[in-house]
């Protein structure tokens, strides 16, 4: 099978080429059937009806304290968990809704987390900031800018320890790509051949404050060079794509035992966080990225090309909102965690 | 305790030594990191052989990053090893805080109970000898503040060995604050068929007329001041703290509920530390225990000066003890 034009989009607009031609191979998507790619969209429609449901309830009060969103950005968990293999662990940062329903924790896991009831995930102690799921690896959820990648690399050097075969997955945004303890983890991961694979979801802004005005010297997919890191740059909207890269950069990492970056240009469709005015951007910019970045649209339109029909895609969408519709119900009705679990899992 | 084989003398040094190594021998999930613990051999040679026995991929120099190869340690910790973290001082765990508190301590709380934390952050703590504010300070209040971490303190060579063996088999954080001062004094170690227990002080002295509560070096300054007393009929029981978090409440009440008097000794600053929150426990739980308002022995608050006279002046000394203790009794 080869991709379609709009799957193997050209990475030279981005001014990449050079760096992206060693790693993305297109012949990696073969691997996935019609139906791994109907899973998939699937699974972005779930993130996007869950991440819609947050944003209505938060409004409501359902939903306290920080609660960042997704929208826009589906396609890099779900390609990123499909190209994972069952020794890889994930860990980011507090944008983690996404990645925790990619990884397998239930949309009512996640919305009772959220809505702080019992039936979260970390029994309503963490909020949406602190997802885990150990069983699948996924090592959250942080909260403080940049601390995933020093854990990260730690998760690195346990598979490297192990020999495990594992890599793992770190997760971070351009504003986290700032942070010093970035630049000390990617030394020693090259120092000591560590299995990582750096992502940056460069979603063009730290909170409010745009790359250009917070991040000097060359693009980000350049950070790991002074340590002797490969960078890549990947448009974020095309999840085939982007399950292309990861599983080649993956198996890269495994032969080699070498730290990689990437770097993926992405955009959030909705505020920072829920109290985000978004005043830092104008209506023409986000109106533009949601009629031709919609990495949901992109993939419909890519199995329509494939022979699926309208009616049949479609239901991806109302099972997502009936799913979503159900785990917020069910979540609503859940009773506030036990006034005795307060005190559980402080000490093991 | 069941003694099997009577007594060995250790220094301190050789003792922390003995504990890690015996931890790595036993544990293959077990491994030592930090800024010259291998090939250097320890920047106070904890460490000294260890390269040789258990192979670089076990005793790990690390650049000099204390926030990144703490972050690493923690996280892999999460995945299912135990490592043993050095920092050459205490002092440079600052740049490694948040992940000790914020990335350590409260993850298995964030996560339910999932994720657990299997680490020891070790190293010297407290006023070194005239190396000024920025390497010599005490944090025990510091970390004994945060729930979540273990916080530990030995003082003799015997605990120094039980109790970081402890720590290291412990599946939590555990803080594990040494002293620069004890590495090379020499005690008598005790071979055992259990290990120690994380929770229970150590009564150094028993006595009937004043209990001091001290910590790591400053038991040696409650022990001096206690013979100094003796010759006056002042029989001082000195109770070795040694687990700072979470601290044996039962056996300083009950030797508070014996003697009716209560001073405590600590090298660090006064205001919040750890005497306060003893001293409040006390006065909580036992007020009619006490014939005498408690007293606290502290560092001075000022940060730690260069010159000799100043050092001195900054950390407790015996005398000061002995006044201490004579104005509990009403001697003073």
């Amino acid at each position: 099978m080869t991709l379609p034009e709009s799957l193997s989009e050209s990475l030279s607009e981005l001014g990449a080429e050079s760096e992206m031609q060693a790693h993305p191979s297109p012949s990696v998507a073969s691997n996935l059937s019609i139906q791994d790619m109907k899973n998939m969209l699937a699974q972005m429609w779930i993130i996007r009806r869950f991440e819609e449901k947050c944003g209505e309830i938060y409004t409501a009060g359902k939903i306290a304290g920080f609660c960042h969103l997704c929208i826009g950005q589906e396609a890099i968990s779900v390609g990123a968990s499909q190209a994972m293999g069952p020794k890889d662990t994930m860990i980011t940062a507090y944008r983690s809704h996404g990645h925790a329903l990619a990884r397998g924790l239930t949309p009512f896991q996640v919305m009772a987390e959220l809505m702080g009831k019992e039936g979260g995930s970390s029994k309503g102690k963490g909020g949406s900031m602190h997802l885990f799921h150990t069983e699948r690896l996924f090592y959250g959820g942080h909260g403080i800018v940049g601390a995933q990648t020093a854990l990260g690399t730690g998760l690195a050097f346990a598979h490297q320890y192990r020999n495990d075969g594992g890599v793992c997955m770190t997760f971070l945004g351009d504003g986290a790509s700032n942070q010093g303890q970035f630049f000390e983890s990617m030394n020693m991961a090259s120092l000591w051949n560590l299995p990582i694979l750096y992502i940056i979801e460069n979603n063009g802004y730290s909170m409010g404050t745009a790359v250009s005005r917070a991040c000097s010297g060359g693009p980000l997919y350049q950070r790991g060079m002074p340590f002797g890191i490969p960078g890549s740059l990947v448009k974020g909207d095309d999840v085939l794509h982007l399950y292309d890269v990861f599983t080649t950069m993956l198996e890269t990492i495994r032969t080699t035992s070498r730290p990689m970056l990437l770097e993926i240009d992405t955009y959030r469709f909705k505020g920072h966080s829920m109290s985000d005015p978004g005043k830092y951007r104008t209506r023409k910019e986000l109106d533009e990225a949601r009629s031709s970045r919609d990495p949901l649209f992109i993939l419909s339109n890519y199995l329509k090309e494939r022979g699926e029909s309208d009616e049949d895609l479609a239901q991806f969408d109302h099972q997502a909102k009936d799913i979503t519709e159900h785990a917020f119900a069910m979540a609503d009705a859940a009773p506030e965690p036990s006034t005795t679990s307060l005190w559980e899992d402080i000490l093991r | 305790m069941t003694v099997l084989q009577g007594t060995t003398t250790l220094t301190v040094r050789k003792a922390l030594y003995e504990a890690m190594a015996e931890s790595m021998r036993a544990d293959p999930r077990v491994f030592l990191m930090g800024e010259e613990v291998a090939q250097y051999q320890g920047a106070y040679k904890i460490s000294q052989g260890m390269l040789e026995e258990f192979g670089p991929k076990r005793v790990i120099d690390t650049p000099i990053s204390e926030y990144g190869f703490a972050g690493i340690g923690v996280g892999a910790a999460f995945h299912g090893l135990y490592p043993i973290v050095e920092f050459m001082s205490f002092n440079f765990a600052m740049q490694a805080i948040d992940h000790i508190i914020n990335s350590a301590a409260k993850t298995l709380y964030m996560s339910g109970g999932t994720i657990t934390c299997p680490i020891v952050f070790r190293g010297p703590n407290g006023a070194a000898a005239r190396v000024a504010a920025q390497h010599s300070q005490c944090y025990a209040s510091w970390f004994a503040h945060c729930p979540g971490l273990r916080v530990v303190a030995p003082y003799d060579a015997h605990s120094a060995k039980g109790l970081l063996k402890a720590a290291i088999a412990d599946p939590n954080p555990v803080i594990f604050l040494e002293n620069e001062m004890l590495y090379g004094k020499s005690f008598p170690v005790y071979e055992t068929d259990q290990p120690m227990s994380l929770d229970k002080a150590i009564i150094q002295r028993q006595g009937r007329d004043v209990t001091v509560v001290a910590f790591s070096l400053m038991v040696e300054v409650a022990l001096q001041a206690a013979e100094v007393l003796d010759e006056e009929g002042i029989d001082v029981e000195v109770v070795d703290l040694c687990i700072l978090r979470p601290w044996d409440q039962e056996t300083i009440l009950k030797s508070v509920h014996k003697t009716h008097r209560l001073v405590t000794l600590e090298e660090g600053w006064p205001v919040c530390g750890i005497g306060s929150e003893i001293i409040a426990h006390v006065t909580d739980h036992r007020f009619d225990d006490l014939d005498a308002p408690p007293v606290r022995v502290t560092g001075l608050d000022v940060p730690m000066s260069y010159a000799a006279n100043h050092e001195r002046m900054s950390v407790p000394c015996v005398q000061q003890v002995v006044q201490a203790i004579r104005s509990v009794m009403g001697r003073g």
